[in-house]
């Protein structure tokens, strides 16, 4: 198989000995070449099309409510009237439920990373990284269900005595904290794993034991790309919308506290997503005010783990 | 990749020197905890949720389709077929895309131009978009082509396929990469075409990586629920999917939609439902697993 089909290309072509790669134009290669670029350039297109299918709608939305109030308000009350669009409250919502699932997430997915980095031999290495691996595979509509069934009324009122209500921001916030894991997780594990051996040698050679190693020597040298792990982890906490949907509730709320309800902006969009919404309705206009806000945010966030990550690769 | 495999095991030696002291072995307790965490958190998930939907491990939730009157014995039967529907759908579209896309990046591209940095760039932040985003994308998509309806198999895969791309794109590219170059330049001196060189040697030998990495997008998207709900899933179906502009509804938003209920016998349901999505899930990657242990050359 490998032999033969070169062979076969060199009796059938007509050109004797191309010298460069770009040497033999064959106008059935060009085609297929045009589609592969056609192929690559199908990503490019769909982020533009992100930015025409939420911008086109949100933009006969802000002819009737002015943007300073979209973005300022601090009562979303869009389907009574007298109706309000200040999106603080499910930014507030988002914020909320975000930094929950942080505080879950960040020092359990660190603490997982380097024991995978720092310590775990490579055998107990190829049976954990699944296990995390099959974390991240699970549906978070099932997240929700989880949230909702066990987290609110089994661990949180039962067993920690928190008074919590039937929705609440904790639950779902835990929720997405487990959700996350894996993400911080791997990622922090591929950035401590590229810190070069000669850092971990010195510093044990210095009399260090392996944790000084892990935290004064690993952790500082893998630091942008831990971060980057950590500004990903947010962007997919903001982003997350089934277990908020779920186990968060639909009233916009501005309070601080975790244990009450709080819609989401993703909240918002799956909760009004649901019902009918025609083309071009101040409901529907609406929701892609919100997406809009969602995509942008997300953006900037991702932009800033980006270039994290391409910091590291400019020392290693 | 060599250095980091020996690294264990020369840093093993030096655990009995002074590894053992109170705060060190604390610190080991704590990475521990964190990975014993998440399993508990795993297995508590699977086991409450089994025995929660232990009631309604019964042929009815296979075959009967999904109802309002009858709690007792609402099915999974439009569910399943919709998602099998959805999933093939979603593969057409999403595969061939992705590995031409995949392989011009990583084959033909040439990286210092600003067009192929931008597709790069813009990649990376796909990867991370919501994806109730993609939900809004397909809307906006169809709207624009002239469709009424919204809720059909075609819409649902628009907008998996175009969620899962990105995944398809980055692990196809490392597959691809995989691949060493001696195998092209055998390839190329032997007088192939370096479209002849991708076509019969790199991509079959980037075949198991390949599979591999767009059956795990697979299992990704089939638990989406996001994308479809803004889609506009209609919430009780009572036939089979007959095609790809045929109304539909998948697991993941029935689930949704008997969690929602407030009667107890849908979270029965939907507790039995997660069993049954958690089960497919698991194929998919165990499927993954499979190929990647049984076929998966290292060079």
């Amino acid at each position: 198989m490998m032999t033969t089909a070169p062979i076969i290309s060199v009796t059938g072509g007509d050109d004797p000995g191309p010298t460069s790669l770009a040497g033999s134009r064959r106008p059935g290669e060009m085609v297929v070449m045009l589609l592969l670029r056609v192929a690559a350039f199908v990503s490019v297109a769909v982020t533009v099309g992100i930015v025409i299918a939420l911008v086109g709608p949100a933009l006969n939305f802000f002819q009737q409510v002015p943007v300073s109030d979209f973005l300022f308000g601090t009562t979303w009350r869009p389907n009574f009237a007298p109706t309000e669009y200040g999106a603080l409250p499910l930014v507030a919502g988002t914020l909320m439920t975000t930094l929950v699932g942080m505080i879950v997430a960040i020092p359990f997915g660190l603490g997982a990373a380097m024991y995978l980095s720092e310590y775990a031999s490579p055998r107990v290495r190829r049976v954990l990284k699944p296990v995390l691996e099959l974390l991240a595979g699970i549906p978070s509509v099932v997240y929700g269900f989880f949230a909702l069934q066990f987290i609110t009324p089994t661990l949180l009122r039962a067993w920690l005595g928190v008074e919590v209500g039937f929705t609440n921001a904790l639950a779902a916030g835990i929720v997405l904290g487990v959700m996350i894991i894996p993400t911080i997780a791997s990622l922090s594990e591929d950035a401590m794993s590229a810190v070069p051996d000669a850092l971990r040698q010195g510093s044990l050679a210095m009399g260090a034991n392996r944790m000084q190693t892990t935290l004064r020597v690993v952790f500082p040298a893998a630091i942008s790309g831990i971060a980057a792990a950590i500004v990903l982890g947010i962007s997919r906490g903001v982003g997350e919308t089934m277990i908020v949907a779920l186990a968060a509730g639909s009233q916009p709320n501005l309070s601080p506290d975790v244990r009450e309800g709080m819609q989401t902006m993703t909240g918002y969009i799956a909760n009004t997503a649901g019902g009918e919404n025609i083309v071009g309705s101040v409901s529907y206009n609406t929701l892609f005010a919100v997406g809009l806000l969602l995509f942008m945010i997300t953006l900037v966030i991702n932009m800033i783990s980006i270039v994290l990550v391409r910091r590291i690769r400019e020392v290693y | 990749m060599a250095a980091t495999v020996v690294a264990p095991q020369v840093l093993s030696t030096s655990k009995r020197g002074h590894d053992s002291s109170a705060g060190s072995l604390l610190f080991l307790a704590a990475l521990w905890l964190s990975l014993a965490m998440a399993i508990v958190f795993l297995m508590t998930l699977v086991v409450t949720t089994a025995v929660d939907g232990a009631g309604r491990f019964d042929s009815a939730l296979i075959t009967e389709y999904g109802s309002k009157l009858t709690p007792d014995t609402t099915g999974l039967r439009a569910a399943l077929l919709g998602t099998l529907w959805l999933m093939l759908t979603t593969a057409l579209l999403a595969i061939p895309i992705g590995i031409a896309a995949a392989v011009y990046l990583e084959e033909f591209a040439d990286n210092t131009r600003w067009y192929n940095r931008l597709v790069e760039l813009n990649l990376q932040n796909l990867a991370a978009i919501p994806s109730v985003i993609y939900g809004m994308l397909a809307v906006g998509i169809v709207a624009l082509v002239g469709i009424q309806r919204t809720g059909i198999i075609l819409v649902g895969a628009v907008a998996l396929g175009l969620l899962i791309l990105p995944v398809i794109i980055i692990t196809t590219r490392e597959a691809v990469r995989a691949v060493p170059r001696e195998i092209r330049e055998g390839s190329l001196a032997l007088g192939a075409t370096p479209l002849q060189t991708t076509w019969r040697q790199v991509l079959p030998s980037a075949i198991p990586g390949i599979a591999t990495g767009t059956i795990i997008a697979l299992s990704r998207a089939i638990g989406e629920a996001a994308p479809l709900l803004i889609v506009g899933v209609a919430v009780t179906v009572r036939f089979d999917p007959t095609g790809i502009m045929s109304a539909f509804t998948a697991m993941p938003i029935q689930i949704f939609n008997w969690t929602s209920e407030s009667r107890e016998e849908f979270k029965v349901a939907a507790a039995a439902a997660i069993i049954v999505l958690l089960g497919m899930v698991l194929l998919l990657n165990g499927l993954a697993i499979f190929i990647r242990n049984k076929f998966q050359r290292r060079w």
